[in-house]
């Protein structure tokens, strides 16, 4: 037994020195990689579609749906509009230093609104989301499997679709216009304070330049943009923690990769809607 | 020795022994279930009594888990056939899937209770959800489920997390009974309790089964489990029956599989590779 696992051993490291064996291998390790995504595509694809099924579809589930608006909108209240603050604060003080080397003072409010509404609030308030709600949907949904408690709803003739899956999405493509709605607000208003307190500008003047330059179309972008990003955030949430696997160690796995995969297509998305709207 | 070739005679022999359970429940037949190379379910028979309590035995990695799976839909087998009262439930779409559902209870090893649920949430859950039950109504029966487990209805409004294990194993007995079912599976029951505690819940078994006059079907590595709450068993090796028959001929099985399973002994046919 053990000569024969000896043999197999010595074919293999004769086979990694072999540049045909090693063309083979990386073949192989390619073939692996391309299929696994493939795979990971397709099962994403399905678990989409069956999720919108039951997005609309009764049985509804509304103490469940009441239940994630609270948790997804009111609990990240407090992060976005500490973020949306200090990123209109910031963004004030650098257009200031940059548009005074060129006496384009008068064109802070118009940037600051700009940035924030059309890009600035959707992104950043999508990826805090990310980091706040997907890693806790993945979690949650992750430890449920683990705990076979999902299997216990299905004993009990509950969808895990419809009880789990189905009211997250709907509350995380409900609530994050509304935080980002909230959001422009809030980080106009700290392009507002810095400009007024810090570096003197009329209030009047600001606060009318703001509103001239802004366009319907500049807050309605990005609230459509930030309803994609919660049913983003929330999907992939859903998804890593429905699949999760091995204990603890896959729970974790999940919730990882939940809040890298929700970013990674928040900007990849960004970028399609942009064009979408702007082009 | 009776192997897994000779199954179907075996079953018949049984079949002989005991008039009057000719009415089956539950019907496995030929079920194969495999995941990628790993065969786990090769041709597994199994036919369950109606109104008898069944116990699977075998070692781990067997197959046990797999087969109650299989039955209770939340895996699909690669083929064969799962008979419940005559009807096939395999790949049947969901509304026929969730009629099915309603027969079943399932207390599962590690309790699977909701925790961001009360206890009495939990109880009350396929009452509200799967039934349709009132809220109010629910409630009322969840508490009387709670009693006849042998808890105080006081803990009704804790969480799954104040309790100890044994109080959750007896919170998971109610909630599988709550709807009534015809047919329940017990999972590992006792599995991580003190004896005493395993014991207590054998009783409640015992005791649940027979108020509902219901089918059960468990599986088990505990011996004392095993011989207390069956009134036929069947051991499972290398994923197909080897061996099936009322809880009295267990000893004088004439199969070494199942001599040395319930004996506990590590020399025998299973030798500590295929356990391993």
């Amino acid at each position: 037994m053990v000569a024969d696992i000896h043999q197999v051993e010595q074919v293999k490291a004769k086979a990694e020195r072999n540049p045909i064996g090693l063309l083979l291998n990386f073949c192989q390790y390619l073939g692996g990689g391309i299929l696994a995504f493939t795979e990971a595509i397709g099962n994403l694809t399905f678990f989409v579609i069956r999720t919108l099924g039951h997005c609309f579809s009764p049985p509804f589930f509304p103490s469940q749906i009441a239940r994630q608006l609270i948790d997804i909108g009111y609990y990240s209240l407090p992060v976005v509009g500490m973020t949306a603050l200090f990123t209109g604060m910031v963004l004030a003080l650098q257009s200031y230093t940059g548009f005074t080397r060129f006496n384009a003072e008068s064109a802070i409010a118009g940037v600051v609104v700009l940035s924030i509404t059309r890009e600035l609030a959707p992104v950043l308030a999508g990826l805090m989301v990310a980091g706040r709600v997907g890693a806790s949907i993945a979690a949650e949904i992750g430890t449920m499997r683990v705990t076979e408690q999902i299997d216990a709803l299905r004993t009990l003739s509950v969808n895990p679709f419809k009880y789990l899956i189905a009211p997250r999405v709907i509350a995380g493509t409900i609530m994050l216009p509304i935080l980002v709605l909230i959001g422009d607000i809030i980080g106009v208003l700290g392009g507002y304070m810095v400009s007024v307190y810090r570096l003197g500008f009329s209030p009047a003047n600001y606060l009318h330049q703001t509103w001239d330059i802004l366009e319907y179309m500049d807050v309605m972008s990005g609230l459509y943009k930030a309803a994609a990003f919660g049913f983003i955030v929330s999907v992939m949430g859903c998804y890593q923690g429905f699949y999760s696997q091995r204990g603890a160690q896959g729970v974790g796995a999940a919730t990882t990769n939940a809040v890298v995969s929700a970013s990674i297509l928040i900007l990849i998305f960004n970028y399609v809607l942009t064009q979408v709207f702007f082009s | 020795m009776r192997t897994a070739g000779n199954m179907k005679h075996l079953q018949n022999e049984n079949k002989q022994a005991a008039p009057g359970t000719m009415e089956h429940k539950i019907v496995m037949r030929d079920v194969h279930k495999s995941f990628g190379k790993n065969h786990i379910l090769k041709g597994f028979n199994l036919e369950v009594p109606k109104g008898k309590s069944l116990v699977v035995i075998g070692g781990s990695g067997t197959g046990k888990s797999v087969m109650l799976k299989c039955i209770l839909g939340l895996l699909e087998p690669d083929s064969g056939s799962i008979l419940v009262d005559g009807e096939e439930t395999i790949r049947v779409n969901a509304a026929k899937r969730d009629e099915l559902m309603h027969k079943f209870g399932m207390l599962f090893q590690g309790g699977a209770l909701f925790d961001s649920l009360k206890i009495w949430e939990n109880v009350a859950f396929g009452l509200i959800h799967g039934l349709r039950t009132p809220k109010k109504e629910a409630r009322e029966i969840a508490i009387e489920k709670i009693r006849d487990v042998g808890l105080k209805s006081e803990v009704a409004e804790l969480f799954p997390a104040e309790l100890s294990g044994g109080m959750q194993k007896r919170v998971s007995l109610a909630r599988a009974i709550a709807t009534n079912p015809e047919i329940i599976f017990f999972d590992e029951p006792t599995t991580g309790l003190d004896p005493i505690m395993a014991d207590v819940i054998n009783d409640l078994i015992i005791k649940c089964v027979k108020q509902l006059g219901a089918t059960a079907l468990s599986i088990t590595h505990d011996m004392a489990s095993a011989r207390k709450i069956a009134d036929e068993v069947a051991m499972i090796y290398e994923g197909r029956i080897i061996w099936c028959g009322p809880v009295s001929q267990l000893d004088q099985s004439g199969n070494p599989y199942v001599d040395q399973f319930i004996h506990g002994r590590a020399d025998g046919p299973i030798t500590s590779h295929q356990k391993l």
